[in-house]
């Protein structure tokens, strides 16, 4: 294996993570991060894990290529930015910080996910954003251009979810089915069209009006600012919220 | 609805012998008991008594004897009371019945079918109370060689976390036990020189002293998990399955989501705290392996990885997968494993007993040659030193106690605990219940439970003239079969007594 190649200007390190194999590359942005750099540009990154995992300080870091499992799996802080797709685990139970991917994600992104935000410019996969939650000021959001697979929102205990569906064509449904199910906490905001049968049976429907539209405003601009999209367009979009209709899903399950 | 469940106790209160102090009205988390000022009597509201002894204990007159109500249907070996009592308490509602602590069916236990070797004549039995005696424990993995320089070792070794004595004590969350129960525990352990278990429940800053003593659990809920936790803990655990309840989730019903539960856990106040069955990001072997190497990168290679699994009936290839996927400890809980909450049909029914996992899971990974690159804990069922020195010598490095340390504090094993209003405050959700644990008193018993054990264990090991634990661990040639089949013998891999 390789050892990752370094290129350095000022505040900034390029990294040419080629043949790197995870355990070094992460141990080389360890080591630049205690060093104090604050842009770390990583390039021709082939499926290595866990980017961003167990960095000590906000930086920001861009990946070219496709990072692997697991990116900013515990992430505390860092900013990451993907030109590329990127694969299972985005964000997994990530407390705070910032990942931006520019193509698709895979399964369970921002699983368990409690602080931060994520914005995917393209589709994810199955089971995204299960078991997310948030305490007091602690509230992770996840905004998705595309569309998404079974079981979004799975489990949902907190946080903000915003399903696009830019992609979608006229007249054209969401992929996912069990939406919400089990969801007993946060909000799910959905533009573009979902049938009832695709909705778990946990979740209600209603419009976005008042307090819920000014987050969903201040999270779609900071989507479309990620991406250069036009904000406007896409609020002029039909919106719709999904939230948990029971605090307790399964309150009555028990014989005491 | 009119309820068919007739009372599970039978309070008998010798009225010669009540001052009507109160004392058992005030102690009775379940209103079991009140005064009747018109009679002046202390009266009972049977159907709500658990049984848990906390009034007869604390009645200053001996007063109360609190035994198994003898009510009789009919007899009838296949319809047991516990059968026609669980099924009219669903018929009331429709629900799962809840239980709390371990498996109660007599299930075969095979503790009590293994006897221990001693020196006679051949070789000389050690005084444990003169002569030097090492329960001292290393958890993690061991590598293939040392090289060792000038009495040095070169290189560095995987982590490794010593143990005094080869006893920790389990998993129990805060929010299942109460602050006072898990305080004690962790400073115990700290005392004593082993570890304790947070359980899944998130980890309370305050707590985070004994850091030195603590195992972290990394669960399906991810409750409170983040880098601070993962890196002020000794070890770090993933909780794939629980032995009370193998291959289902966990719900902490929202009641008992108080504000500083909710502030551990980091979820609002009042909701149902949901712990899915599986973890969703672990769906293989493969997968398990990518969950142990986040948590390595999170802690720097720095704290050992265990995975724990319930004891079912695949575990020794189960075990053989978590190893190779990087695990340094593999712990395995048996089907007479406790839980604060679980449905009762699953506990009763679901798994399989430690000893014959452990003895196959020893056996599978020295078979493969990789006995070595990971340490075996196992849990579930034990209740003295003699279970705990028996499972060494089947292939153990070292055991979890839950129940032991809940007795050594009050627990009177009534299997209540589900309700949050445990007497003796130990799985009491309500913060004035958890008061009535004193945390100096407590700390202290759970420390002579250590060292009881501890002197137990090695004046058998003394017996066996062996010196150091080490010696003893899978060494199954000091163990004999009583009353087994030939099956049974051949699983645990010993002798009948007599051979």
């Amino acid at each position: 294996m390789a050892q990752a190649k370094l290129s350095r200007e000022d505040d900034h390190v390029t990294v040419d993570a080629r043949d790197v194999y995870y355990r070094q590359l992460n141990e080389t942005l360890r080591g630049l991060v205690q060093d104090g750099v604050g842009h770390i540009r990583l390039e021709h990154v082939f499926g290595q894990r866990y980017i961003g995992t167990n960095l000590a300080r906000p930086v920001d870091i861009e990946i070219d290529g496709i990072p692997g499992n697991d990116l900013g799996a515990f992430m505390d802080g860092p900013r990451i930015e993907v030109h590329g797709n990127a694969q299972d685990g985005t964000g997994n139970t990530m407390n705070s910080g910032r990942i931006v991917v520019h193509g698709n994600a895979g399964d369970i992104t921002a699983m368990s996910m409690r602080g931060g935000a994520i914005f995917i410019r393209g589709d994810v996969g199955y089971r995204t954003a299960i078991h997310m939650k948030e305490y007091r000021d602690k509230v992770p959001l996840l905004v998705i251009g595309g569309t998404a697979q079974d079981f979004f929102g799975e489990y949902m205990a907190g946080g903000m979810v915003v399903l696009l569906g830019l992609d979608l064509a006229a007249g054209e449904f969401h992929r996912a089915s069990f939406i919400g199910t089990g969801m007993h906490g946060g909000a799910i905001y959905i533009r573009g069209e979902v049938q009832d049968y695709q909705l778990g049976k946990e979740v209600g429907v209603q419009g976005v009006e008042g307090e819920d539209r000014r987050r969903l405003e201040e999270a779609v601009r900071s989507f479309a600012d990620h991406f250069d999209l036009d904000a406007a367009g896409i609020l002029a979009g039909n919106f719709r919220k999904l939230y948990p209709k029971y605090l307790r899903p399964y309150g009555t399950h028990y014989a005491y | 609805m009119k309820s068919y469940v007739l009372p599970e106790f039978w309070v008998d209160r010798d009225d010669y012998r009540c001052i009507r102090c109160g004392v058992c009205v005030n102690q009775c988390s379940y209103d079991t008991h009140y005064y009747d000022p018109e009679d002046d009597v202390v009266r009972a509201r049977e159907e709500r008594c658990t049984g848990c002894q906390r009034c007869a204990v604390f009645c200053p007159t001996n007063a109360l004897t609190i035994r198994t109500h003898p009510y009789e249907y009919r007899p009838n070996a296949n319809w047991r009371k516990e059968n026609i009592r669980d099924l009219n308490r669903q018929a009331d509602t429709g629900g799962v019945v809840l239980t709390g602590m371990g498996n109660d069916k007599p299930l075969r236990i095979y503790w009590d079918h293994l006897v221990l070797n001693a020196s006679q004549v051949t070789n000389p039995s050690i005084d444990p109370l003169r002569e030097p005696m090492e329960l001292d424990t290393f958890l993690g993995a061991k590598p293939d060689q040392v090289d060792v320089t000038c009495g040095r070792v070169q290189g560095s070794l995987p982590p490794q976390i010593h143990l005094s004595t080869p006893i920790m004590f389990s998993a129990m969350s805060y929010g299942a036990v109460s602050y006072q129960a898990q305080l004690s525990m962790m400073r115990a352990a700290g005392e004593y020189g082993t570890l304790a278990n947070t359980g899944e429940g998130g980890w309370r800053r305050e707590l985070r002293v004994y850091g030195a003593s603590t195992i972290v659990q990394v669960a399906s809920g991810r409750f409170g998990v983040d880098r601070s936790y993962l890196n002020e803990a000794a070890m770090v655990e993933i909780k794939i399955g629980q032995g009370a309840k193998p291959g289902i989730g966990g719900h902490l019903p929202g009641e008992k989501v108080t504000p500083p539960v909710a502030e551990t856990r980091m979820i609002p106040v009042g909701t149902d705290a949901l712990s899915p069955a599986p973890q969703h990001d672990i769906y293989s072997i493969e997968d398990l392996s990518m969950l142990i190497y986040a948590l390595k990168e999170a802690t720097h290679y720095e704290k050992p990885v265990a995975v724990k699994i319930s004891a079912v009936h695949n575990a020794a290839a189960i075990a053989s997968g978590i190893v190779r996927a990087g695990a340094d400890v593999v712990v395995l809980d048996g089907i007479r494993g406790g839980t604060g909450a679980a449905p009762k049909i699953i506990r009763d029914n679901v798994g399989i007993p430690i000893e014959l996992a452990l003895a196959a899971v020893d056996q599978r990974l020295r078979e493969e040659g990789i006995r070595s690159r990971a340490s075996v804990v196992v849990a579930g069922g034990f209740r003295n030193s003699g279970d705990v020195i028996k499972a060494i010598a089947l292939g153990a490095d070292a055991v979890y106690i839950g129940t032991p340390a809940l007795v050594a504090i009050g627990c009177t094993v009534c299997q209540k605990c589900y309700t949050g209003k445990c007497p003796w405050g130990i799985t009491a959700a309500d913060p004035r219940l958890g008061k009535r644990i004193n945390p100096d008193i407590a700390t202290q018993r759970l420390v002579n439970l250590l060292r009881g054990w501890s002197f137990e264990i090695k004046e058998m090991l003394g017996g066996m003239g062996i010196n150091a634990i080490e010696s003893l661990r899978g060494n199954r040639l000091h163990l004999r079969g009583v009353g087994l089949a030939e099956w049974e013998l051949e699983v645990l891999g010993v002798k009948g007594a007599g051979r």
